[in-house]
């Protein structure tokens, strides 16, 4: 598990890896968040490509971010989401807050 | 009149939240000889991971305590979970599994319970405020063509 950030032209990528538990969301948020404070991106990409678990801590690491996005106007998109993770993400009501773009199965 | 358990396992730990992972492959080794499909099996895993996230965060929150596991496996190829702890108790069980509702503040979603119900076929909480709670869930598996009984 673990969350490697890349800044291009006001555009903030989180690439995600591994299992999203309420025991690893509260690291992956706090490099989040210290990499969104310091860039103020326009947009935030949480790219889920390489996760291969995640339960409702993953739902509300991406409604956290989506509220401290908000407060400059910026926007979340979730990318590459893994068909698995489809059925949380509809239930949680995600594409009502931000877009999000169907992936391939992951790695696992 | 019940019914006894094909199989069974139990396991206790404490509610340390590197046990979130433990709980989920434990329960899935267990299944495994029931031969679930993929998408069964992250059902239960992500049930089992909302079950003892609320142990961790909602019954032990300042404390740790015991957290204890049951599977059982019954004839119909039916999964029934337990989770049980013995902390603080919810006072509103009904309150607490509406979606949305929570009191772990604002990284926490409040879908716990709601993952709980849609992923698995049934859901039953029973709590006695300032002596635990007790999830009970269950899946019915499906029959696989080459695998059946």
């Amino acid at each position: 598990m673990g969350v490697q950030l890349q800044m291009k032209q006001g555009e903030l990528i989180a690439l995600l890896d591994g299992e999203i538990d309420h025991h690893g969301a509260r690291e992956l948020r706090e490099e989040i968040d210290a990499a969104v404070q310091r860039t103020k991106p326009r947009l935030l990409t949480l790219d889920f490509s390489g996760v291969q678990f995640m339960d409702s801590s993953g739902v509300g690491l991406i409604m956290g971010r989506y509220r401290m996005m908000s407060e400059w106007g910026g926007e979340v998109c979730v990318a590459n989401l893994p068909p698995r993770l489809e059925k949380l993400v509809s239930l949680a009501g995600i594409r009502e807050l931000c877009t999000v773009i169907s992936g391939k199965e992951g790695k696992a | 009149m019940r019914t006894s358990a094909i199989n069974e396992m139990k396991v206790s730990f404490p509610s340390a939240s590197a046990n979130e992972s433990f709980a989920r492959a434990a329960v899935a080794a267990f299944a495994a000889q029931l031969d679930p499909t993929v998408d069964e099996l992250s059902d239960v895993r992500t049930a089992v991971s909302e079950a003892v996230t609320n142990c961790i965060v909602h019954a032990y929150r300042d404390t740790i305590g015991e957290i204890t596991l049951t599977v059982r496996i019954y004839e119909g190829r039916r999964l029934v979970i337990q989770v049980k702890d013995k902390g603080c108790g919810i006072e509103d069980v009904e309150k607490a599994m509406e979606p949305l509702f929570t009191t772990g503040g604002e990284e926490r979603a409040g879908l716990g319970f709601a993952v709980m119900e849609s992923f698995m076929n049934r859901l039953r909480v029973t709590s006695h405020p300032g002596k635990g709670t007790c999830v009970t869930m269950e899946k019915r598996l499906s029959g696989r063509s080459g695998h059946g009984r």
